[in-house]
This record gives C-alpha cells, sequence and structure tokens, in this order.
C-alpha cells in the first residue's frame, strides 16, 4: 500500500547539508502492523515526517496505492488517508479540547473518544491543549484525535513517551483495536519491548538507512545482541570487538 | 432564557433597528438573549431604546451625555445591556455613563460598541465609564468592539473602577475586528479583600493601531488581580499593552501578556509591577510570538490546510 523508492532527505545544519536517510527503499502491505525501531537518531521520526510530507524528500518518489504522492502537501496526504501521531503533541493557548477533536470528529462522538483515551468527558471537553495538561494528557487527545479519522496508514511516533505503563498497555490495546477494524495499516516507532513482540514485523532503522527487516524472531534477537554490543562499548570495551549496526 | 420584558424589548429593538444596526448589535452584545434586567442603546448619539428594571434604574445624566446605571443592593441574577451603535459618518460621539452596583449585587453589564461607518469622514466613539462596586457587590463586565464599512473606526474606552470591600469583578475588553484605532485606558482601585480579574482580548489587521493602557491600585489588605492580555497583530497593525499593577497591602498579583505577531505586524508590551508594601506578591510575564509551526503542522495533519489551520489557532487564542 505504501511504497517508498530510493528516498533520501538532507537537513540543513547551519551552512552544512546533513544526510539524515539514504536509500530508503520500503514497501509496506495492507493491514499489517508494522514497528519502526532502532537507536536514537537513526532516522526514525524523518522517516515518518517524509512519508506525512512534513519534510520533502531531496530524492526518490513516494505511492500510496499505487499513486505517486510525493508532491502531495501534508494536507492533501492527510485527505488521502496517511496520519501521524505526534511524539511530542503541540500545545495550543485557548484551544479547547474538544474543538481540536472536532476536526477529526463529529461532535456527536467526541465523548467517546475521549473516554476511548481514558479521559472523562465532562472534565477535558471544555479545558484547553495548554501547559494545564500533563505530557501523559496530550499523548492521550494526540492519540484521540488520530483515532477519530478514517486512515489507510497510521503511524505512531514513540506512543509510549511520557505515558506510564498502565496507561500505555491500554493505549497500546487502543492501538491494536483501531488496526483490527481492518483496511489499516499501521506502523509503531518504539524501542518498547511490549510493541517489538506485537508487531507483525520490525524494521530497523540505523543512521539513516533500513539496515534490516522481517518477523519479529529474525529482528528481535538482533536487537537484544546489539544492545548488549552497545552497553558493553559504553562501558570501556574495546570498540574493534563490537558490531554494531 | 427570556421572561416577557426580555422579549418585549427584543421586539423593540427588531422594531427600531435596521439590519445593518441588528448585525452591529449582534456582533458586540447578543440582546436576543437577555435573561432580565435593563437596556439601554444609544444610537449616533441619541439614547434610542430605555428600560428599567424593577431592581435595575437606568436614567439620563443632566449636565452631559451619558446614563446613571443604579443596580439596587441585592439585585441577583439580573443583567444590564448599555451598548452603543454609530452608522453615521463623520460622527464624534463621547458618552460619560456611571454604573453603582449596590451591596450584595450580582450582575452582568454588558457595555460594547459597533460602528459602521458607510463614508469616508471618522466616526470615533468615546466611551468613559465610571463603575462603582459597592460592598460584597459581584460584577462581570463584558465589553465589545467591533467596526465595519469604508470610513476610519475610532473606539477610546475609558474605564474607572472603584471596588469597595470584598467585592468582585471579572471584566472581559474585546476588540473582535474592523477597528482602526484605539486607546484603551483602564483604571482600577481595589479596597481590602476586592477582587479583579481583567481578561484582554484584541485582534488588529491591516493599518490598524491600538493602545491599552492599565493601571490596577490594590490598596486594600488581601486584595488581588489578575490581568490576561491575548491580542493577535496582523497584516501591518501594529499594538502597545503597559498593564501596570501597583500594590500598596499585603495583597496579590500577577500581569500576563501573551502576543500572536503576523506578517508586518508590531507588538510592544511592557507590563510592570510596583511593590509599595513588603507582603505584596507581584509577579509578571510577557511573551509575542508567531503562531508555531508544530501548531500548523499538527493540524494540517488532520486535514486542514494552512490557512484553515492558523484561523482555528487564532480563534482558540482570541476566544
Amino acid at each position: 500500500m505504501l511504497r517508498l523508492e530510493s528516498v533520501y532527505l538532507r537537513l540543513k545544519n547551519g551552512s552544512e547539508e546533513v544526510p539524515i536517510l539514504e536509500n530508503i527503499n520500503l514497501d509496506l502491505e495492507d493491514n499489517k502492523f508494522y514497528a519502526l525501531t532502532g537507536p536514537n537518531g537513526g532516522g526514525k521520526t524523518s522517516l515518518a515526517k517524509v512519508i506525512m510530507g512534513i519534510y520533502k524528500n531531496d530524492e526518490g518518489r513516494i505511492y500510496l496505492d499505487g499513486k505517486d504522492i510525493t508532491d502531495f502537501s501534508i494536507t492533501e496526504r492527510a485527505k488521502a488517508g496517511i496520519s501521524y501521531a505526534f511524539q511530542n503533541p503541540p500545545r495550543f493557548k485557548g484551544l479547547k479540547i474538544k474543538d481540536l477533536l472536532k476536526i477529526s470528529a463529529d461532535e456527536n462522538s467526541l465523548r467517546a473518544m475521549l473516554r476511548s483515551v481514558g479521559l472523562c468527558p465532562q472534565d477535558y471537553l471544555d479545558r484547553e491543549c495548554d501547559s494545564g495538561l500533563s505530557g501523559g494528557e496530550m499523548k492521550r487527545i494526540e492519540l484521540a484525535s488520530v483515532l477519530a479519522r478514517p486512515s489507510r496508514l497510521v503511524i505512531y511516533d514513540e506512543p509510549e513517551a511520557g505515558v506510564d505503563l498502565w496507561s500505555f498497555e491500554n493505549l497500546l490495546q487502543l492501538i491494536r483495536n483501531y488496526h483490527k477494524k481492518g483496511n489499516v495499516t499501521s506502523v509503531v516507532i518504539t524501542h518498547h519491548e511490549r510493541v517489538l513482540s506485537l508487531a507483525d514485523e520490525i524494521i530497523l532503522l540505523v543512521d539513516g538507512k533500513i539496515a534490516d527487516r522481517g518477523s519479529r524472531d529474525k529482528i528481535l534477537p538482533l536487537i537484544q545482541e546489539d544492545a548488549r554490543c552497545c552497553w558493553k562499548a559504553n562501558c570501556g570495551g574495546n570498540n574493534d570487538e563490537v558490531e554494531c549496526y | 432564557m427570556q421572561d416577557a420584558a426580555g422579549r418585549q424589548i427584543a421586539e423593540v429593538i427588531m422594531m427600531k433597528l435596521n439590519a445593518i444596526e441588528n448585525e452591529l448589535l449582534k456582533n458586540i452584545a447578543d440582546l436576543h438573549n437577555i435573561p432580565s434586567g435593563a437596556v439601554n442603546i444609544r444610537k449616533n448619539g441619541e439614547g434610542i431604546i430605555r428600560h428599567s428594571s424593577a431592581n435595575i434604574e437606568v436614567r439620563p445624566k443632566t449636565d452631559k451625555p451619558g446614563i446613571d446605571v443604579i443596580i439596587a443592593p441585592g439585585t441577583k441574577n439580573e443583567a444590564v445591556h448599555i451598548p452603543v451603535l454609530i452608522t453615521l459618518s463623520g460622527l464624534v460621539d463621547v458618552v460619560y455613563n456611571t454604573i453603582i452596583v449596590g451591596e450584595g449585587a450580582d450582575v452582568t453589564v454588558i457595555a460594547g460598541c459597533g460602528i459602521h461607518n458607510p463614508g469616508s469622514k471618522k466616526s470615533q466613539h468615546d466611551g468613559i465609564h465610571e463603575i462603582i462596586i459597592k460592598k460584597g457587590a459581584k460584577m462581570r463586565y463584558i465589553e465589545k468592539h467591533y467596526g465595519e464599512g469604508s470610513g476610519e473606526r475610532i473606539l477610546n474606552p475609558q474605564t474607572i473602577v472603584t471596588m469597595e470591600e470584598n467585592s468582585i469583578a471579572e471584566m472581559e475588553l474585546v476588540q473582535i475586528k474592523g477597528v482602526s484605532s484605539t486607546i484603551r485606558d483602564t483604571k482600577a482601585q481595589l479596597a481590602e479583600g476586592a477582587s479583579l480579574i481583567i481578561t484582554e482580548r484584541l485582534l488588529t489587521h491591516q493599518d490598524q493601531q491600538a493602545v491599552s493602557n492599565m493601571t490596577i491600585e490594590l490598596n486594600g489588605k488581601n486584595s488581588n488581580t489578575k490581568v490576561v492580555s491575548r491580542s493577535v497583530a496582523r497584516d501591518n497593525s501594529s499594538q502597545i499593552f503597559h498593564p501596570i499593577v501597583i500594590a500598596r497591602a499585603d495583597s496579590k498579583g500577577h500581569v500576563e501578556c501573551d502576543s500572536i505577531i503576523m506578517d508586518h505586524g508590531k507588538i510592544s508590551s511592557t507590563p510592570a509591577i510596583t511593590a509599595e508594601h513588603p507582603d505584596a506578591q507581584l509577579t509578571h510575564e510577557a511573551a509575542i510570538g508567531k503562531i508555531a509551526e508544530e501548531q500548523l503542522l499538527k493540524l494540517m495533519t488532520l486535514g486542514l490546510s494552512e490557512e484553515e489551520a492558523e484561523d482555528i489557532i487564532l480563534r482558540g487564542f482570541l476566544e
């Protein structure tokens, strides 16, 4: 359903152009549940933003259901069915939660949306999406705003970040339920073993390149081994002995 | 909910005002939802509708243009609407209104001015409001300003509030749009235990100019105030904010100015606090910035265009 062909992304750092993504070739299948993982700074969020249109790729093409969407704006991609749940959702001074959610859903379903992410509607509908909300509350509202939309592809950017373990399990269940409704492909950017273990396929992104991809049985042991290598390196082991991605 | 008197007033308004004037009125004071209370509508320098209730007396001043609004002690859940409409080009209207909220009363005062200037000469309204809130009384005050038409539209409100012991006031000062130039001057003096919240919301565009000066004096023990100003300057418009809180007693005050600047707008924001008592607690903060890019991006990922996203962000910020 989504195909990336030879995608490159370079971003400016002062006067210098830094390669962020290099030669990304990726096929995502219909209705599959993917985990996108890899070390910090490896390009996961950048890849998600390229797919959403927030970053414009410098080279390569992107296709959604066979249609070339490379030149689509963010809005056009959203209307084509791509959704993105931000890792750090922005706050809006003065904007009420109900007014944010109304962008995605009709007024009658707002209460159900809030309940589904574990927030009590009477306490939250009229509250502002600003600094009065905790990071965890913002993540739930972010998820509600995304899950209320009909989507072909949803990318969740580290849904576990800033959410307590108990709440995360509930949010994960919500993501799974939305996925199971069908006709949607899910990509969860994560470092969380629980999410990795649920994925149909894991994509490993390191230094802006796809290092590997495959079933969890294939990729999970590699990640665990890699984590041990890096730990050893950081704790004074000989770098020459360490084979990292 | 409207009572019989409210319905009757609404009918008179419909009869006495044309479509443009009704639209102006709708923008500044929602008179279709009068609960109960009193009304005075001033149009082009003259009072055209005046209605007192059993507890709220509205009477014209004899020495200068304007009205006295006398709210009886203990009056509860009533409202008084005193909007001003200007639909002539070249008119300069100065009005002096005095509002006295009696002891223990709990009322809403809806003021505001709408100008429709159809010509090329300037139309101006200078509204000078003196408000006295007696002991233990509570007042909610809403003042909306709006302008439209081809000629220059100037609104210079001056509001002087005297708050007696343990009185409470919440003031909402709003400039919706279309005001070419405004100099707003708000002064308040608070006695012991008095509490004042001022929320100012202001939008300027094109070449419009807005100046807002406020001086809040906390004279009594345990008096407190919170001033929140939110504004948006678009196109080539400019805004200057200068709220000052002076504490002369064991009291608390907070001033907050938050502005969004767009296009070639200019904003100067200088909140000031002065303490003249060792137990005074005063804070202030000010921020000016453009719309955060992340906010626009987030709303665009939900399918909105950049313009639609901007509109929702600004409406939320100002409403």
